[in-house]
């Protein structure tokens, strides 16, 4: 009996199949050419997002790879006699005298107390490019702060000059045949004597963080465009921060829904993706050649900057204000408070940390900016760290553009390096914001 | 007294009319007046009351102050240079002002400049002086009228809340002059351009050399200024990063979205948002000196000959840039999809692809490419990577492999550096600044409005 039936239902599955098969067997047969897709579209979605983010490995490796030996710095150590003659010192000279004083001379001639057996004008040149140009600077420093060296002898160590130090860096193939090498033969063999008299040591590179620009790669720094990128960055805070809190407050909390508000919305929105170059036009006409605001100051940059800034800054606080419920405006406003104390007191507040985020992030922006800033000739030569709103000035995104555009290989760590600040302040600022969103985000 | 110095007193002056006028209130109060609001209100109002006035005449006083300045030195002048025509008059008025603040002027043994000078430093310390007095006076009359307005009938809240209100306002309409600046600074340099420059030329031209000589009978002295070539390059070079950046954003997009596990995408979206905040100049700076000669390698490996600053290195590095622009945008566009809708789909047995494909990217389809234009929008503005990564010379080709120039390239080396500001060469960034602008502004709207519509569909 029961055989029976389990034969009888397995003869009746036969023609069942045929029943549904036209539709069934047809899907049947598509499903695995369906699902192949399914995995290959999946597949593209993942090499899609990987390939994103080994664009963005590839990038940091690649500049902190180049960047990391800008962090440090080879010095030499020298025996320098400071007597008056090779310094052109008179009998008791003053502070100016000292400032003016021969420091190179003195460099120049311990060097050569070091090869005495260099005697040629041409090898002369060449072990005089040993010790940097900036060196002069460290010696007449030493001296001015200490007058009574002069006539001593005593053992500095100094910035050693660009190519010697890209030779000790290995920077420069040996293999090359002399003639086509900056570095030659001879500059070799004394610079390994020198090494194996433990003469040369690196050490952490100051110079980068306590000096401006200069010509000279192993005495660039970027203090002054740090100070510059600072005051700017002040200016653009000062000034985009109450005027987009301001603007965000009107436009969600009291504007009518009128043709003019529409007018305001659409202008933001627009102002926002409007490119950052156009914003150095404006600033360049308007600023500077009607206002007769001087160029390249710090002032400018930030008034530009903040123009830039403020749809980004108002979007974000205009989603923060509308965040907060209305329940809290209700309950002000059924305790008698009048509209603008319902605002300050209770929705403000409330909203804060997302318009700080937005400020930050609005600000990172800022920070990074290069192209208006070059529209209003923050793109000159400045060695001198800016003091005031109006003193001439650049920041660090253009030092960066600016080195990045010098030959020499120093110049190429030493941007690298800058990015790598600067990246480093920005990972900073926007990791602030988003702890700042994790730590006062409230579901309401 | 200088500026800030001024800005000082006037500052400190605001703080005690604040001091004052609440105390004055919490005596009144005390005294059991009935006042209309709190204090602090009163104290507000005096502080309004005091900076109002002293705020108004220092910014009408700085605003008229140089012109004044300037007419009444030039009628200190003899009339032999008064009727000097008008730019050598300027640069007298100049040598004058760097001779009164102790500058160094190429004729300072010039009796008659001396004397200008004398005069300007003069009247400009006399003018510093009395703007001194009358803002300090101005603030202080401002305090006793708003001292004198405290009793129980002024209704200081109200006030108060008035001028915070207008301040709102005035704030809010900054964003409308801003674009008036932008459309007038922009509009009005072109217009003197194309009074040079015919317009047809610029538009239709296929020669660009802006460079113009100093003298008129150098050879080539005249610049040609026809853009084709400079928009050929722009449109070249977006239309590079565009095909990198459309699949890879999109479908890191559609990945996030939906096949990621929570924990991927919290992790992979801040990574993303990263790539999108790197500064432009970092990507130039990458493009320029590791992209660029690997393409160059590459190229020149299987034989083809690759400009060093190649179009394709710099859309690249453009394309990547703009990854997560896209990827974000259609991140919120496709995560706004009704869920209802893919259960439909899934339901009746597709896959999940099929899904995607067949349903969310149709329904999502305005939204992706409003945020295609903007990214659109940002390849042709973008200036950083293209002035460092591309070249400088308009080619009129559409081989990536060649150096091409774009719009902001040129309106970034036409500016930079120490020009004449009414040449052409320097009038002429300001057209292509315009049609940078109109473009832009063209794109932004479209896209703007499409995504706006989208959005109101499914809210």
């Amino acid at each position: 009996m029961n055989n029976d039936s389990l034969e009888s239902t397995s003869e009746a599955i036969p023609p069942e199949t045929t029943m549904v098969s036209d539709t069934t067997e047809k899907v049947r047969k598509s499903l695995g050419r369906r699902y192949a897709r399914e995995k290959r579209f999946k597949l593209f979605g993942v090499i899609a997002i990987t390939a994103s983010l080994s664009f963005l490995a590839v990038l940091i490796i690649s500049i902190t790879i180049r960047g990391l030996p800008a962090f440090k710095q080879t010095f030499l150590n020298l025996d320098v006699t400071l007597d008056a003659d090779t310094l052109d010192l008179g009998e008791n000279p003053d502070q100016d005298a000292l400032r003016k004083a021969n420091y190179n001379g003195a460099i120049k001639n311990s060097l050569l107390e070091l090869f005495p057996d260099v005697k040629k004008r041409k090898e002369k040149k060449a072990l005089y490019k040993f010790v940097s140009n900036g060196g002069q600077y460290d010696l007449q420093a030493k001296v001015m702060a200490d007058p009574t060296l002069i006539g001593q002898t005593i053992n500095v160590w100094l910035p050693v000059g660009d190519d010697a130090s890209g030779y000790l860096r290995g920077h420069i193939d040996t293999s090359v045949p002399e003639k086509k090498r900056r570095f030659k033969n001879n500059q070799i063999t004394w610079i390994e004597e020198l090494r194996a008299d433990n003469k040369v040591q690196t050490k952490f590179n100051r110079t980068f963080f306590s000096r401006g620009d200069s010509r000279e790669p192993e005495m660039a720094g970027i203090k002054g465009s740090l100070f510059g990128s600072i005051l700017t960055l002040m200016v653009t805070l000062v000034l985009s921060f109450p005027i987009a809190v301001a603007t965000a407050i009107y436009l969600e909390e009291f504007a009518p829904k009128n043709r003019w508000t529409d007018i305001i919305e659409v202008n933001i929105n627009n102002l926002a993706a409007v490119p950052s170059i156009v914003f150095g036009l404006l600033g360049l006409a308007i600023f500077i050649n009607f206002f007769n605001l001087p160029r390249s100051a710090p002032i400018v940059g930030g008034l530009v900057l903040s123009l830039m800034t403020l749809p980004t800054i108002i979007i974000s606080a205009r989603a923060a204000l509308k965040s907060v419920p209305p329940s809290i405006r209700d309950a002000a406003l059924g305790l008698g408070a009048s509209n603008l104390q319902v605002v300050f007191h209770h929705v403000l507040p409330l909203a804060m940390p997302g318009i700080l985020t937005g400020t930050i992030i609005g600000m990172a922006q800022a920070l990074g900016e290069t192209a208006p800033l070059l529209m209003i000739g923050m793109v000159a030569f400045i060695v001198d760290v800016p003091n005031a709103l109006t003193d001439p000035a650049t920041v660090l995104p253009v030092q960066i553009f600016q080195w990045a555009d010098l030959p020499e290989k120093g110049f190429v760590e030493k941007t690298s390096a800058a990015i790598m600040v600067l990246l480093g302040v920005l990972i900073a600022m926007n990791a602030i914001a988003v702890l700042l969103r994790r730590k006062f985000e409230r579901k309401w | 007294m200088n500026t800030s110095m001024l800005f000082l007193v006037v500052a400190i002056l605001i703080a005690i009319a604040y001091v004052v006028g609440r105390s004055r209130a919490a005596t009144l109060r005390k005294n059991e007046t009935p006042m209309h609001s709190l204090p602090r209100y009163y104290g507000y109002l005096t502080a309004i009351c005091t900076a109002l006035p002293a705020f108004a005449i220092l910014i009408i006083w700085s605003i008229a102050e140089p012109a004044i300045l300037k007419s009444s030195t030039i009628s200190s002048l003899p009339s032999g240079i008064q009727s000097l025509p008008e730019g050598e008059l300027d640069l007298v008025l100049n040598d004058i002002k760097n001779l009164a603040t102790g500058g160094i002027s190429q004729s300072a043994d010039d009796s008659i400049r001396q004397a200008a000078a004398t005069h300007y430093g003069e009247t400009q310390g006399l003018s510093r002086l009395l703007k001194s007095i009358i803002v300090i006076l101005a603030g202080l009359a401002g305090l006793l009228y708003g001292f004198k307005k405290i009793h129980s009938n002024t209704r200081a809240r109200v006030g108060v809340e008035r001028a915070i209100m207008i301040a709102l306002i005035a704030c809010s309409c900054i964003a409308i002059f801003t674009t008036l600046g932008i459309v007038l600074s922009v509009l009005f340099e072109s217009l003197r351009f194309f009074n040079k420059v015919p317009f047809t030329e610029f538009a239709f031209g296929l020669h660009w050399s802006p460079q113009t000589s100093i003298r008129a009978d150098q050879v080539g002295s005249s610049g040609s200024f026809g853009a084709v070539p400079i928009f050929a390059g722009t449109l070249l070079i977006s239309a590079i990063a565009m095909l990198v950046a459309v699949p890879f954003g999109l479908m890191s997009a559609i990945y996030l979205a939906e096949y990621a596990s929570s924990t991927v995408r919290a992790w992979a979206k801040p990574l993303l948002e990263i790539l999108a905040g790197i500064p432009t100049v970092v990507y130039g700076f990458f493009a320029a000196l590791t992209v660029a000669p690997l393409i160059r390698n590459v190229g020149e490996s299987i034989g083809l000959d690759v400009a060093s600053e190649s179009a394709l290195a710099a859309g690249l590095v453009m394309g990547i840039m703009i990854i997560p622009f896209v990827s974000s945008l259609s991140d919120d566009v496709i995560t706004a999809v009704p869920q209802a809708m893919r259960d439909g789909s899934l339901g009746l047995g597709a896959t999940k692809s099929e899904t995607i494909k067949k349903v969310v990217i149709p329904a999502a389809l305005p939204g992706i490419v409003g945020g295609i234009l903007l990214a659109v929008s940002r390849a042709i503005g973008e200036t950083m990577i293209v002035v460092m990564a591309a070249g400088l010379a308009a080619n009129l080709t559409i081989n990536p492999l060649e150096a091409v120039t774009t719009v902001t390239v040129q309106i970034v080396t036409l500016l930079t550096g120490d020009q004449a500001f009414d040449s052409p060469k320097t009038l002429a960034a300001f057209a292509l600044g315009l049609m940078l602008f109109v473009t832009t502004l063209i794109l932004n709207v479209i896209a703007l409005h499409t995504v706006r519509k989208y959005r109101e569909q499914y809210d």
